[in-house]
C-alpha cells in the first residue's frame, strides 16, 4: 500500500529579516495525525514556521505546501480555505480581549456563516472536551494563563481543523498546569486525529506529548504511556541558526551524543 | 552619518509606502463585501457619540473666547456689531473643522492607535487572520468610516456650541443687542462656507482615521511600543490636520466661491 501523502511539506525554506537569517533552506514533512515537535533556543526560528505554515509570512524562497495546496505564494484572501485546515494556538494565547470565552470560541463559526444554534451547540461541545464550560461567560482578563492557553485551544479546534499549530502553548506556566494543556494536545491528536505541530523550548512538555496517548476507557478518556508505534509517530526537529540541527524520535533524541542536543537535554 | 541618514530615508519611504498600502487595501475594503456592518455601527457609536462632549465643550470655549477677543479688536473700528460674522466665519471656515479634527486626533486617532497596536502586539492581529478575517476588513474600514463620517456632524455641532457661546459672551460682555448678533451671524455666511465646512472635516476625519489605523497595525516592542504609537498616531495626524487643511484652503476657495 502506498504511504499517505503528508499533509505539510517544507521544501528548502528560506528567511531573511534584513542581513539576519531566520530558516535556511528548511526541509521536512508531517504527516496526518502525527506530531511534529520543533525545538530550539529562542530566536532559532521555531515560531516563524509556524507562521509560514500558516501564510501570516512568506518565505524568500522554498515551497510550503498545506494538504496538497502551495501556500508560500498566496495571499489572505487565496490563504482561506487553506487556513480552515489549520488551527493556530499562539503564545499567550492571543484571545480577543473585548469577547467572552464563548464568543472567542464562536468567532470563526459565526464569521463564516454557520447559523447561530449550531455555532453555540458547537461551542458548549468544545468547551465541554476542554472542561472550560462554566469559563464561558467571563472575559479573558479574568482568567488565568493555563485557563488562556486552553481557551485558545479551544477556538483553533472548534472549526475542526485537520492540523493544530501550538507556538509555546506551555511557556511560563507551572507543571501541572502545564500537563493540562499538554493533556489537551494528546487528546486532540489521538481522539479527534488531528495532526499536531508543537514548538516549544520546554523539553519535559515535548517529551510527555510524545511518548504519551489518550485511550477511552469505559466513556472516560485517560491518558497513558503510549505504545513504541505511538511514540515513533511524534518526531523531533531541533533548530540552530536557522538550520535543521537533529531531527528524529525521542528514544534517538535522548540518545544522541551530539553537544547542542545534550545541552538541551540537561 | 552618511548611513544613518539613508537609513532615516529608506524607512521614511517604507513608512509612507505601507501607508498608501494601507489606504489602498482600505479603499478596496470599502468598496467591495464582505462588510461587517455590526462593527460600523458599534465604531460610529463610540466614535461619535463619544466625542460630543469634549468637542461641543471645544466649541462652546473658543467661540466664548473668540467673541471676546475680536469684540474688543473691532471695537477700534467701531464694528462691534460685527462680532456675530466674526466669530461665525472664523468657526465655520476654519476653526471649527480644525479644532474638532484636533481634538478626534487625540481623543479618537490615540485611541484606534492604542487598541490596534495592542491588538497587534499580543498577537491577536495575526490570530484574527488565522481564522480567516481580515483585519482591514473587520477594524480598519469601522473605524475610517466611523471618523471619516462622524467628523463633520461634530464639527456642525462644534460650531453651534461657538456660535451659541459667542452670542452669550455678545449679549452678556459686549452689550450686542440679541437680533444685531443672529443677523450678522448669517450676513457673514456663504453657501461656500458651508460647504467648506462640512467637506474639510471629511478629509481630516479620514487622515486621522487611517494614520491611527496604519501607525497601530505597525506597532513593535511590546507595551512600550504601544505608548509610542499612541504618542506617534496623535502627533503625526495633528501636524497632517494642520498641514492638509492648509492645502485644501486655497483649492476650495478656488472651487467653490
Amino acid at each position: 500500500m502506498a504511504a499517505e501523502a503528508p499533509i505539510v511539506v517544507f521544501d528548502k525554506v528560506s528567511l531573511a529579516f534584513d542581513d539576519k537569517v531566520i530558516l535556511r533552506e528548511i526541509s521536512f514533512t508531517v504527516t496526518r495525525g502525527h506530531t511534529k515537535i520543533f525545538l530550539g533556543a529562542s530566536g532559532s526560528g521555531k515560531s516563524t514556521i509556524l507562521k509560514l505554515m500558516t501564510g501570516l509570512l512568506k518565505p524568500d524562497g522554498g515551497t510550503i505546501m498545506v494538504k496538497g495546496e502551495r501556500v508560500d505564494d498566496k495571499s489572505d484572501a487565496e490563504l482561506m480555505t487553506v487556513r480552515d485546515d489549520l488551527g493556530m494556538v499562539f503564545q499567550e494565547g492571543a484571545l480577543f480581549d473585548s469577547l467572552t470565552v464563548a464568543e472567542n470560541v464562536a468567532y470563526k463559526l459565526l464569521d463564516d456563516g454557520m447559523p447561530e444554534d449550531q455555532a453555540w451547540a458547537r461551542v458548549d461541545e468544545v468547551l465541554g472536551f476542554m472542561g472550560l464550560e462554566s469559563f464561558a461567560d467571563r472575559l479573558p482578563s479574568g482568567l488565568s494563563g493555563g485557563q488562556r492557553r486552553r481557551v485558545a485551544i479551544a477556538r483553533a479546534m472548534a472549526y475542526k481543523p485537520a492540523i493544530l499549530l501550538y507556538d509555546e502553548a506551555t511557556t511560563g506556566l507551572d507543571p501541572i498546569t502545564a500537563d493540562a494543556v499538554n493533556n489537551e494536545i494528546i487528546k486532540l491528536r489521538d481522539v479527534e486525529d488531528v495532526s499536531s505541530i508543537v514548538v516549544t523550548h520546554q523539553l519535559r512538555d515535548a517529551f510527555r506529548v510524545a511518548t504519551h496517548e489518550a485511550i477511552r476507557e469505559g466513556g472516560q478518556m485517560r491518558i497513558v504511556e503510549a505504545s513504541p508505534e505511538k511514540r515513533d509517530e511524534a518526531e523531533f526537529i531541533m533548530l540552530k541558526n536557522g538550520v535543521i540541527h537533529f531531527e528524529g524520535n525521542a528514544t534517538e533524541l535522548r540518545a544522541s551524543t551530539d553537544q547542542y542536543v545534550r545541552s538541551f537535554l540537561s | 552619518m552618511l548611513s544613518t541618514i539613508q537609513t532615516w530615508l529608506k524607512s521614511s519611504v517604507f513608512e509612507v509606502q505601507a501607508y498608501v498600502l494601507l489606504l489602498m487595501a482600505a479603499v478596496r475594503s470599502i468598496v467591495s463585501p464582505p462588510y461587517y456592518r455590526r462593527d460600523v455601527i458599534l465604531q460610529f457609536e463610540a466614535i461619535g457619540i463619544g466625542s460630543l462632549t469634549v468637542v461641543a465643550l471645544t466649541g462652546f470655549f473658543t467661540g466664548a473666547a473668540l467673541a471676546l477677543q475680536t469684540g474688543q479688536s473691532l471695537d477700534r473700528f467701531g464694528a462691534r456689531t460685527l462680532v456675530g460674522q466674526l466669530v461665525s466665519a472664523s468657526m465655520i471656515r476654519e476653526l471649527g473643522p480644525v479644532l474638532t479634527a484636533l481634538m478626534l486626533a487625540g481623543r479618537v486617532g490615540s485611541g484606534i492607535a492604542a487598541e490596534l497596536g495592542s491588538m497587534t502586539v499580543t498577537d491577536q492581529i495575526n490570530a484574527l487572520r488565522a481564522l480567516g478575517t481580515d483585519p482591514i476588513r473587520k477594524l480598519v474600514v469601522p473605524r475610517v468610516l466611523a471618523v471619516t463620517f462622524m467628523a463633520p456632524v461634530l464639527t456642525v455641532l462644534a460650531d453651534a456650541f461657538a456660535i451659541t457661546a459667542g452670542w452669550l459672551i455678545s449679549v452678556t460682555q459686549l452689550g450686542v443687542g440679541s437680533g444685531t448678533y443672529w443677523n450678522s451671524v448669517l450676513d457673514g455666511l456663504y453657501l461656500g462656507d458651508a460647504w467648506q465646512g462640512l467637506i474639510k472635516p471629511v478629509v481630516l476625519g479620514f487622515v486621522i482615521g487611517t494614520v491611527g489605523c496604519h501607525v497601530g497595525l505597525r506597532t513593535t516592542g511590546g507595551t512600550q511600543g504601544v505608548g509610542r504609537a499612541t504618542t506617534n498616531s496623535v502627533v503625526v495626524a495633528s501636524v497632517l490636520v494642520i498641514a492638509v487643511d492648509f492645502f485644501l484652503t486655497p483649492l476650495m476657495m478656488k472651487v467653490l466661491y
